[in-house]
């Protein structure tokens, strides 16, 4: 497809292991729900691109919009540019791989996946995180409610390794920090009680 | 949901082509709202004949003459009165302060309600398909060198003419609004207060109200909207405008769209992208989303001397 224009709605709902080229700009959710399919787009993509995504990949070869990989399942998203608020928001399982920085409240209510970015992330990342793992190079404004620094061991490096590979990055996993749940948030603390 | 656009000319052959590029944005825009719009237009100063005030005003019936008869009749020192008639809209001009236009048409026609008074600035508002306001405005023929252009999808307050955005309150001021506020009844209480008054129940008219009073405080573009993220609750993502200057600012959350184009000869401010893609240049525009809680704003002062590097227009 050539020339869309920022037209929302793009190569949504593929099911087929096919290849999709998007030559220009898409608008809102473009590869939504994708399975199986391999989807690249040459330009920038608005809202929820690749979001609900099952398996497959999508490849972004310019900058992103807010809610990046939103719920996504599966399958591999990279963002060679930048992606704005809420990248991989509710994530369920997919890798996501962002080339440049993320904005405020990434990962968030993240449940499972990773999430690697290779610039800076914005405020609040991984608030109310679960099990997902964040991998972050550059600077992070500030960590969300429970979401903390981890401890880079060995199977860490070797997944940050094959996500950067997969994703065609030059960068080192050993540039990166880990990022992940501080698990406080799964049960109800008695402390707490004066909150409600 | 509403949808936002904005041009920002810095390039003075794009003038005469105001019109145009707006209503391309504003069709576009019409995807997140189509019960009413509105567009707000600078004219270049440059071209405007010296000490001229420009008035718009909703909810007058006769016919544009007629309107401006009676407006002269009852503001006799402001020499000759002009009225265009745009869709639901009418726009007097006459050689006199804004204020003193302004004064006359309120008192001359008392079921108008006035929705902008300046210089240079003409707000066209109205109900209906957003394309059909822009060819009843005869939108694409028009031309100056800023303007702005919302299409509404009502949430807060009832589809009338006069809750349409932009709202303009202050003199050369514009404000649309995409989102909604949650403590707008406090905030109007709290400036009524201090005696300022609405036209509308609108939450958005308590903002451009906010803004409004600010500047005629001293306050500039910049600390205007800083102070407005400090006191107002809800979702937005605003663009306002003066005679001098382009603004940009989204709450703290930033879930209403906003995406920006800026080239050395235009700055473009849209709720989608889709909107920019009949902008010269914008192919290699540098294209980024407004962060939230943070100003943006754009000064008439770094508008450019004619070039010739421009793409011609279609």
């Amino acid at each position: 497809m050539k020339n869309p224009e920022g037209a929302h709605a793009i190569a949504v709902g593929l099911d087929q292991a096919i290849d999709v080229l998007v030559e220009g700009h898409v608008g809102y959710f473009a590869a939504g729900m994708n399975e199986q399919a391999t989807v690249t787009i040459t330009g920038n993509a608005g809202q929820g691109v690749a979001e609900n995504m099952m398996s497959g990949r999508v490849h972004v070869k310019g900058s992103a919009s807010q809610s990046a990989g939103a719920t996504a399942h599966g399958g591999l998203l990279i963002i060679d540019g930048d992606a704005t608020a809420r990248c991989g928001i509710s994530m369920k399982g997919a890798d996501i791989v962002v080339g440049g920085s993320v904005g405020h409240m990434s990962a968030f209510m993240a449940q499972a996946g990773r999430l690697v970015i290779c610039g800076d992330a914005g405020d609040g990342l991984g608030d109310s995180i679960y099990e997902a793992r964040l991998y972050v190079k550059g600077q992070v404004s500030s960590l969300g409610a429970d979401c903390i620094e981890k401890e880079m061991r060995p199977e860490h490096l070797t997944e940050l390794a094959e996500l950067l590979a997969l994703a065609g990055r030059p960068e080192q996993p050993g540039e990166f920090r880990r990022y992940g749940s501080a698990r406080q948030l799964y049960n109800f603390h008695i402390d707490n009680v004066d909150a409600y | 949901m509403c949808g936002i656009a904005g041009l920002h000319l810095r390039n003075p052959d794009l003038f005469p082509h105001l019109g145009a590029l707006l209503q391309g944005m504003l069709i576009q825009a019409a995807g997140r709202g189509n019960d009413s719009a509105g567009v707000g237009l600078y004219a270049d100063p440059a071209g405007l004949p010296e000490g001229i005030a420009t008035v718009s005003a909703l909810y007058d019936a006769r016919p544009a003459p007629e309107a401006a008869k009676a407006v002269e009749l009852i503001g006799r020192s402001l020499g000759p009165v002009a009225a265009e008639r745009a869709g639901q809209t009418t726009v007097f001009t006459a050689t006199a302060s804004p204020l003193a236009l302004e004064a006359a048409v309120r008192e001359a026609l008392p079921e108008a309600v006035v929705i902008s008074a300046g210089h240079s600035l003409t707000v066209l508002k109205g109900t209906g398909e957003p394309a059909e306001l822009a060819q009843a405005w005869n939108l694409a023929a028009r031309s100056g060198w800023q303007g702005v252009a919302h299409t509404r999808m009502a949430t807060e307050s009832a589809v009338t003419p006069g809750g349409s955005h932009p709202f303009s309150v202050g003199p050369d001021q514009c404000l649309i609004h995409n989102g909604s506020f949650s403590n707008h009844e406090t905030l109007r209480k709290e400036l009524a207060a201090l005696g300022v008054g609405f036209d509308s129940l609108n939450d958005t008219e308590v903002g451009a109200r906010y803004i409004a009073h600010r500047l005629a405080a001293g306050a500039d573009m910049r600390e205007a909207l800083t102070d407005l993220t400090k006191h107002f609750d809800g979702f937005y993502t605003l663009l306002v405008s003066s005679a001098s200057s382009f603004a940009i600012v989204r709450d703290a959350i930033a879930c209403k769209p906003a995406i920006v184009a800026e080239t050395p000869d235009l700055v473009a401010v849209a709720s989608e992208y889709r909107y920019l893609t009949g902008m010269p240049g914008i192919d290699n525009a540098l294209i980024f989303e407004p962060n939230p809680e943070v100003v943006y704003v754009w000064e008439r002062s770094e508008v450019q001397q004619p070039s010739s590097t421009l793409p011609a227009l279609v």
